[in-house]
Protein backbone atom coordinates (compact mmCIF):
# COMPACT_ATOMS: atom_id res chain seq x y z
CA UNK A 1 0.00 0.00 0.00
CA UNK A 2 2.99 2.25 0.96
CA UNK A 3 4.81 1.37 -1.97
CA UNK A 4 1.98 1.83 -4.68
CA UNK A 5 1.45 5.82 -3.10
CA UNK A 6 5.10 6.39 -3.51
CA UNK A 7 5.32 4.76 -6.41
CA UNK A 8 1.97 6.67 -7.94
CA UNK A 9 3.81 10.48 -6.20
CA UNK A 10 3.66 12.32 -9.45
CA UNK A 11 -0.15 12.17 -9.81
CA UNK A 12 -1.20 12.75 -6.35
CA UNK A 13 1.17 15.55 -6.21
CA UNK A 14 -0.69 16.69 -9.24
CA UNK A 15 -4.23 15.96 -7.41
CA UNK A 16 -3.12 17.76 -4.12
CA UNK A 17 -2.14 21.07 -6.58
CA UNK A 18 -5.59 20.78 -8.20
CA UNK A 19 -7.74 20.36 -5.10
CA UNK A 20 -5.88 23.23 -3.57
CA UNK A 21 -6.76 25.45 -6.69
CA UNK A 22 -9.96 24.72 -6.53
CA UNK A 23 -10.44 25.49 -3.30
CA UNK A 24 -8.85 29.08 -3.95
CA UNK A 25 -11.44 29.66 -6.20
CA UNK A 26 -14.32 28.57 -4.56
CA UNK A 27 -13.50 30.52 -0.95
CA UNK A 28 -11.64 33.44 -1.75
CA UNK A 29 -14.02 36.90 -2.31
CA UNK A 30 -11.09 38.50 -4.13
CA UNK A 31 -11.50 38.44 -7.77
CA UNK A 32 -7.46 38.57 -8.33
CA UNK A 33 -7.03 35.38 -6.04
CA UNK A 34 -9.60 33.35 -8.23
CA UNK A 35 -7.51 33.66 -11.28
CA UNK A 36 -4.24 32.92 -9.61
CA UNK A 37 -6.42 29.81 -8.51
CA UNK A 38 -6.80 29.15 -11.68
CA UNK A 39 -3.34 29.00 -12.91
CA UNK A 40 -2.76 26.54 -9.69
CA UNK A 41 -5.14 24.52 -11.40
CA UNK A 42 -3.83 24.77 -14.88
CA UNK A 43 -0.18 23.54 -13.73
CA UNK A 44 -1.76 20.53 -11.73
CA UNK A 45 -2.90 19.27 -15.11
CA UNK A 46 -0.33 19.88 -16.86
CA UNK A 47 2.07 18.10 -14.63
CA UNK A 48 -0.47 15.59 -14.21
CA UNK A 49 -0.03 14.93 -18.67
CA UNK A 50 3.65 15.22 -18.77
CA UNK A 51 4.37 12.83 -15.94
CA UNK A 52 2.99 10.29 -17.58
CA UNK A 53 5.81 10.11 -20.38
CA UNK A 54 8.68 9.49 -18.07
CA UNK A 55 10.80 6.39 -17.72
CA UNK A 56 12.90 5.42 -14.81
CA UNK A 57 16.87 6.04 -15.91
CA UNK A 58 16.08 7.69 -19.01
CA UNK A 59 17.60 10.73 -20.13
CA UNK A 60 16.17 14.26 -22.15
CA UNK A 61 15.15 13.62 -25.88
CA UNK A 62 17.96 15.41 -26.96
CA UNK A 63 20.18 13.39 -29.59
CA UNK A 64 24.25 14.06 -29.04
CA UNK A 65 27.24 12.25 -30.36
CA UNK A 66 28.02 10.58 -28.25
CA UNK A 67 23.88 9.58 -26.57
CA UNK A 68 21.47 7.86 -29.10
CA UNK A 69 18.91 6.02 -27.00
CA UNK A 70 17.67 6.07 -23.87
CA UNK A 71 15.13 8.93 -24.17
CA UNK A 72 11.65 9.38 -22.46
CA UNK A 73 8.91 9.21 -24.59
CA UNK A 74 8.37 13.42 -26.05
CA UNK A 75 4.75 13.26 -27.39
CA UNK A 76 3.45 14.44 -23.91
CA UNK A 77 5.73 17.50 -23.74
CA UNK A 78 5.37 18.46 -27.21
CA UNK A 79 1.42 18.40 -26.68
CA UNK A 80 1.39 21.00 -23.43
CA UNK A 81 3.80 23.14 -25.24
CA UNK A 82 0.29 24.80 -26.69
CA UNK A 83 -1.61 23.99 -23.62
CA UNK A 84 0.79 26.37 -21.90
CA UNK A 85 -0.06 29.41 -23.91
CA UNK A 86 -3.38 28.57 -23.72
CA UNK A 87 -3.54 29.24 -20.31
CA UNK A 88 -1.34 32.61 -20.78
CA UNK A 89 -4.33 33.86 -23.15
CA UNK A 90 -7.27 33.07 -21.13
CA UNK A 91 -5.36 34.44 -17.62
CA UNK A 92 -5.13 37.95 -20.15
CA UNK A 93 -8.22 38.02 -21.05
CA UNK A 94 -9.74 37.38 -17.53
CA UNK A 95 -7.30 40.08 -15.73
CA UNK A 96 -8.52 42.32 -18.94
CA UNK A 97 -12.10 42.09 -17.06
CA UNK A 98 -11.33 42.29 -14.07
CA UNK A 99 -9.55 45.95 -14.89
CA UNK A 100 -13.15 46.77 -16.79
CA UNK A 101 -14.75 45.66 -13.26
CA UNK A 102 -12.93 47.88 -11.26
CA UNK A 103 -13.43 50.83 -12.80
CA UNK A 104 -17.17 50.55 -13.28
CA UNK A 105 -17.78 49.22 -9.98
CA UNK A 106 -14.63 50.74 -7.43
CA UNK A 107 -14.01 47.10 -5.59
CA UNK A 108 -12.28 44.10 -6.77
CA UNK A 109 -14.32 42.02 -3.85
CA UNK A 110 -17.00 39.76 -4.98
CA UNK A 111 -18.95 40.44 -1.94
CA UNK A 112 -19.47 44.11 -2.54
CA UNK A 113 -20.07 43.85 -6.44
CA UNK A 114 -22.82 41.45 -5.75
CA UNK A 115 -24.55 43.20 -2.61
CA UNK A 116 -24.48 46.58 -5.37
CA UNK A 117 -26.27 45.11 -7.88
CA UNK A 118 -28.76 43.32 -5.45
CA UNK B 1 -18.75 26.10 8.17
CA UNK B 2 -15.01 26.86 7.79
CA UNK B 3 -13.99 23.47 8.76
CA UNK B 4 -16.62 21.86 7.06
CA UNK B 5 -15.70 23.10 3.68
CA UNK B 6 -11.85 21.87 4.38
CA UNK B 7 -12.88 18.72 5.46
CA UNK B 8 -14.85 18.31 1.97
CA UNK B 9 -11.82 19.55 0.24
CA UNK B 10 -9.82 16.75 1.60
CA UNK B 11 -12.44 14.05 1.12
CA UNK B 12 -12.44 15.20 -2.76
CA UNK B 13 -8.28 14.67 -2.41
CA UNK B 14 -8.77 11.62 -0.93
CA UNK B 15 -11.40 10.47 -3.76
CA UNK B 16 -9.42 11.73 -6.34
CA UNK B 17 -6.21 9.98 -5.21
CA UNK B 18 -8.09 6.67 -5.24
CA UNK B 19 -9.16 7.08 -8.19
CA UNK B 20 -5.50 7.63 -9.66
CA UNK B 21 -3.90 4.50 -7.94
CA UNK B 22 -4.98 1.90 -10.48
CA UNK B 23 -2.82 4.37 -13.49
CA UNK B 24 0.76 2.59 -14.43
CA UNK B 25 3.21 3.57 -11.76
CA UNK B 26 5.81 6.34 -12.90
CA UNK B 27 8.21 5.37 -15.04
CA UNK B 28 6.87 2.22 -15.93
CA UNK B 29 8.25 1.14 -19.23
CA UNK B 30 5.32 -0.95 -20.01
CA UNK B 31 3.05 1.51 -20.25
CA UNK B 32 0.35 1.83 -22.87
CA UNK B 33 1.71 5.69 -23.67
CA UNK B 34 4.76 4.51 -24.92
CA UNK B 35 3.48 2.72 -28.30
CA UNK B 36 5.16 2.63 -31.27
CA UNK B 37 4.88 6.39 -32.79
CA UNK B 38 6.97 7.47 -29.68
CA UNK B 39 9.33 4.67 -30.82
CA UNK B 40 9.29 5.80 -34.41
CA UNK B 41 10.24 9.23 -32.96
CA UNK B 42 12.98 8.43 -30.81
CA UNK B 43 14.84 6.59 -33.16
CA UNK B 44 13.97 8.04 -36.75
CA UNK B 45 13.99 12.00 -35.99
CA UNK B 46 17.74 12.94 -36.76
CA UNK B 47 17.48 10.79 -40.13
CA UNK B 48 14.24 12.17 -41.15
CA UNK B 49 14.75 16.35 -39.89
CA UNK B 50 18.65 16.95 -39.51
CA UNK B 51 17.17 18.03 -35.69
CA UNK B 52 19.04 17.16 -32.66
CA UNK B 53 16.22 18.47 -30.64
CA UNK B 54 13.34 15.84 -30.82
CA UNK B 55 10.84 17.78 -29.15
CA UNK B 56 11.65 20.87 -31.69
CA UNK B 57 11.33 18.34 -34.25
CA UNK B 58 7.80 17.32 -33.23
CA UNK B 59 6.52 20.90 -32.78
CA UNK B 60 8.01 21.82 -35.98
CA UNK B 61 8.05 19.70 -38.13
CA UNK B 62 5.74 16.56 -37.99
CA UNK B 63 3.43 18.67 -36.34
CA UNK B 64 3.59 22.40 -37.25
CA UNK B 65 0.63 22.38 -38.62
CA UNK B 66 -0.87 22.50 -34.61
CA UNK B 67 1.80 25.20 -33.89
CA UNK B 68 0.37 27.74 -36.92
CA UNK B 69 -2.98 27.12 -35.05
CA UNK B 70 -1.35 27.87 -31.53
CA UNK B 71 0.27 31.33 -32.97
CA UNK B 72 -3.40 31.70 -34.18
CA UNK B 73 -5.06 31.64 -30.46
CA UNK B 74 -2.29 34.16 -29.46
CA UNK B 75 -3.60 36.39 -32.14
CA UNK B 76 -6.84 36.05 -31.09
CA UNK B 77 -5.98 36.40 -27.31
CA UNK B 78 -4.32 39.76 -28.23
CA UNK B 79 -7.63 40.96 -30.67
CA UNK B 80 -10.01 39.80 -27.80
CA UNK B 81 -7.96 41.75 -24.93
CA UNK B 82 -7.16 45.47 -26.93
CA UNK B 83 -11.54 44.72 -27.51
CA UNK B 84 -11.93 44.80 -23.70
CA UNK B 85 -9.80 47.90 -23.39
CA UNK B 86 -10.39 50.07 -25.61
CA UNK B 87 -7.23 50.87 -28.15
CA UNK B 88 -6.41 54.36 -27.53
CA UNK B 89 -4.80 56.18 -30.16
CA UNK B 90 -1.76 57.98 -29.20
CA UNK B 91 -1.13 61.58 -30.28
CA UNK B 92 1.40 61.10 -32.85
CA UNK B 93 -1.44 58.78 -34.83
CA UNK B 94 -3.22 61.88 -35.48
CA UNK B 95 -1.27 63.10 -38.28
CA UNK B 96 -2.10 60.20 -40.25
CA UNK C 1 10.06 53.59 -9.86
CA UNK C 2 12.92 56.25 -9.06
CA UNK C 3 15.36 54.16 -7.48
CA UNK C 4 19.22 54.79 -8.60
CA UNK C 5 19.94 50.76 -8.23
CA UNK C 6 16.92 49.32 -10.01
CA UNK C 7 17.34 52.17 -13.08
CA UNK C 8 21.75 51.43 -13.27
CA UNK C 9 21.36 47.60 -13.03
CA UNK C 10 18.50 47.38 -15.69
CA UNK C 11 20.51 49.74 -18.30
CA UNK C 12 23.20 47.10 -17.78
CA UNK C 13 21.39 43.80 -17.62
CA UNK C 14 18.97 44.81 -20.70
CA UNK C 15 21.34 44.10 -23.43
CA UNK C 16 22.29 40.63 -22.11
CA UNK C 17 18.34 39.33 -21.63
CA UNK C 18 17.87 40.28 -24.83
CA UNK C 19 21.16 38.24 -26.53
CA UNK C 20 20.26 35.26 -24.16
CA UNK C 21 16.83 35.17 -25.39
CA UNK C 22 18.12 35.67 -28.82
CA UNK C 23 20.70 32.93 -28.06
CA UNK C 24 17.63 30.27 -27.22
CA UNK C 25 15.98 30.83 -29.93
CA UNK C 26 18.48 30.30 -32.65
CA UNK C 27 19.86 27.41 -30.91
CA UNK C 28 16.30 25.70 -30.54
CA UNK C 29 16.75 22.92 -32.55
CA UNK C 30 19.83 22.04 -30.97
CA UNK C 31 19.89 22.21 -27.29
CA UNK C 32 16.57 22.56 -25.05
CA UNK C 33 14.47 25.62 -25.69
CA UNK C 34 13.13 26.56 -28.76
CA UNK C 35 10.56 29.40 -30.40
CA UNK C 36 8.38 29.84 -26.84
CA UNK C 37 11.67 29.94 -24.09
CA UNK C 38 13.04 32.19 -26.27
CA UNK C 39 10.45 34.72 -27.41
CA UNK C 40 9.31 34.74 -23.36
CA UNK C 41 12.88 35.42 -22.23
CA UNK C 42 12.91 38.31 -24.43
CA UNK C 43 9.39 39.97 -23.94
CA UNK C 44 10.70 39.34 -19.86
CA UNK C 45 13.67 42.13 -20.40
CA UNK C 46 11.07 44.38 -22.38
CA UNK C 47 8.90 43.87 -19.70
CA UNK C 48 11.73 44.74 -17.10
CA UNK C 49 12.60 47.99 -18.49
CA UNK C 50 8.91 48.92 -18.46
CA UNK C 51 8.54 48.48 -15.23
CA UNK C 52 11.57 50.75 -14.55
CA UNK C 53 11.38 53.56 -16.48
CA UNK C 54 8.21 54.02 -16.91
CA UNK C 55 5.97 53.49 -19.95
CA UNK C 56 6.42 56.62 -21.83
CA UNK C 57 10.34 55.97 -22.17
CA UNK C 58 9.63 52.44 -23.08
CA UNK C 59 7.19 53.38 -25.61
CA UNK C 60 9.99 55.81 -26.99
CA UNK C 61 12.31 52.57 -27.16
CA UNK C 62 9.73 50.27 -29.12
CA UNK C 63 7.25 52.44 -30.32
CA UNK C 64 3.76 51.28 -30.72
CA UNK C 65 3.70 51.13 -34.83
CA UNK C 66 6.66 49.30 -35.07
CA UNK C 67 5.08 46.54 -32.74
CA UNK C 68 1.77 45.91 -34.44
CA UNK C 69 4.09 45.33 -37.78
CA UNK C 70 6.63 43.02 -35.83
CA UNK C 71 3.64 41.09 -34.82
CA UNK C 72 2.00 40.43 -38.08
CA UNK C 73 4.87 39.81 -39.53
CA UNK C 74 5.82 37.02 -37.12
CA UNK C 75 2.45 35.24 -38.30
CA UNK C 76 2.85 35.33 -42.33
CA UNK C 77 6.65 34.21 -42.25
CA UNK C 78 5.05 31.25 -41.26
CA UNK C 79 2.79 31.04 -43.64
CA UNK C 80 5.00 31.98 -46.33
CA UNK C 81 7.76 29.55 -45.24
CA UNK C 82 4.45 26.69 -45.52
CA UNK C 83 3.41 27.63 -48.91
CA UNK C 84 7.04 27.06 -50.07
CA UNK C 85 6.19 23.69 -50.10
CA UNK C 86 2.63 24.19 -51.69
CA UNK C 87 4.50 25.79 -54.50
CA UNK C 88 7.05 23.05 -55.26
CA UNK C 89 5.77 19.84 -53.97
CA UNK C 90 2.22 20.65 -53.24
CA UNK C 91 1.66 20.07 -49.74
CA UNK C 92 1.69 22.60 -46.97
CA UNK C 93 4.51 22.72 -44.88
CA UNK C 94 7.06 20.20 -45.44
CA UNK C 95 10.59 19.93 -44.81
CA UNK C 96 12.98 18.24 -47.16
CA UNK C 97 11.31 16.91 -49.73
CA UNK C 98 10.10 21.01 -50.33
CA UNK C 99 13.59 21.56 -51.03
CA UNK C 100 15.29 22.87 -47.93
CA UNK C 101 18.61 22.11 -47.16
CA UNK C 102 19.15 19.36 -44.50
CA UNK C 103 22.90 20.54 -43.45
CA UNK C 104 24.69 18.24 -41.17
CA UNK C 105 23.54 17.81 -37.70
CA UNK C 106 24.46 19.17 -34.62
CA UNK C 107 25.19 22.13 -36.37
CA UNK C 108 23.56 25.54 -36.26
CA UNK C 109 22.67 25.65 -40.25
CA UNK C 110 20.96 22.18 -40.22
CA UNK C 111 17.36 21.54 -40.85
CA UNK C 112 16.11 22.85 -43.20
CA UNK C 113 12.37 24.67 -42.21
CA UNK C 114 12.73 24.14 -38.71
CA UNK C 115 15.28 27.10 -38.28
CA UNK C 116 13.42 29.60 -40.26
CA UNK C 117 9.65 28.62 -38.42
CA UNK C 118 11.60 28.80 -35.12
CA UNK C 119 12.58 32.46 -35.56
CA UNK C 120 9.20 33.18 -36.55
CA UNK C 121 7.49 31.61 -33.55
CA UNK C 122 9.42 33.33 -31.36
CA UNK C 123 8.92 36.81 -32.86
CA UNK C 124 5.48 35.82 -32.51
CA UNK C 125 5.08 35.10 -28.50
CA UNK C 126 8.09 37.87 -27.64
CA UNK C 127 5.58 40.59 -29.00
CA UNK C 128 2.24 39.31 -28.18
CA UNK C 129 3.48 39.39 -24.24
CA UNK C 130 4.62 42.92 -24.65
CA UNK C 131 1.42 44.29 -26.21
CA UNK C 132 -0.59 42.72 -23.61
CA UNK C 133 1.19 44.22 -20.98
CA UNK C 134 1.47 47.55 -22.64
CA UNK C 135 -1.96 47.38 -23.14
CA UNK C 136 -2.92 46.20 -19.66
CA UNK C 137 -0.97 48.52 -18.01
CA UNK C 138 -1.72 52.03 -19.38
CA UNK C 139 -3.93 54.24 -17.36
CA UNK C 140 -6.94 56.33 -19.56
CA UNK C 141 -6.79 59.53 -17.97
CA UNK C 142 -10.61 60.73 -18.47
Amino acid sequence: MIEQILSHMNYIGAMALFVIGLHTVLTHSNLVKRIIGLNIMETAVFLFFVSIGTITNGISPIFTPTTQTGFINPIPSALILTGIVVAVSISAYSLSLIIKIYEFTKSCELKDILEDNS
Amino acid sequence: MKHLTALLFVALFLVLSWGVLSMPAMGDINAPAHNNLAEYYKTQSLNDTGAANVIAAIITDYRAFDTLGETTVLFTSIAAVVSIMGATAKKGDKHE
Amino acid sequence: MNDIILKTITKLLFPYILLFGFFIMMHGHITPGGGFSGGAIISAGFVLYTLTFGLHAAEAKLPHHVLKKVETAGVLWYILVGLVGTITVGSFLTNEQAGFPLGSAFSLLSSGMIALLTIGIGIKVASTMITLFRTLIEEHHD
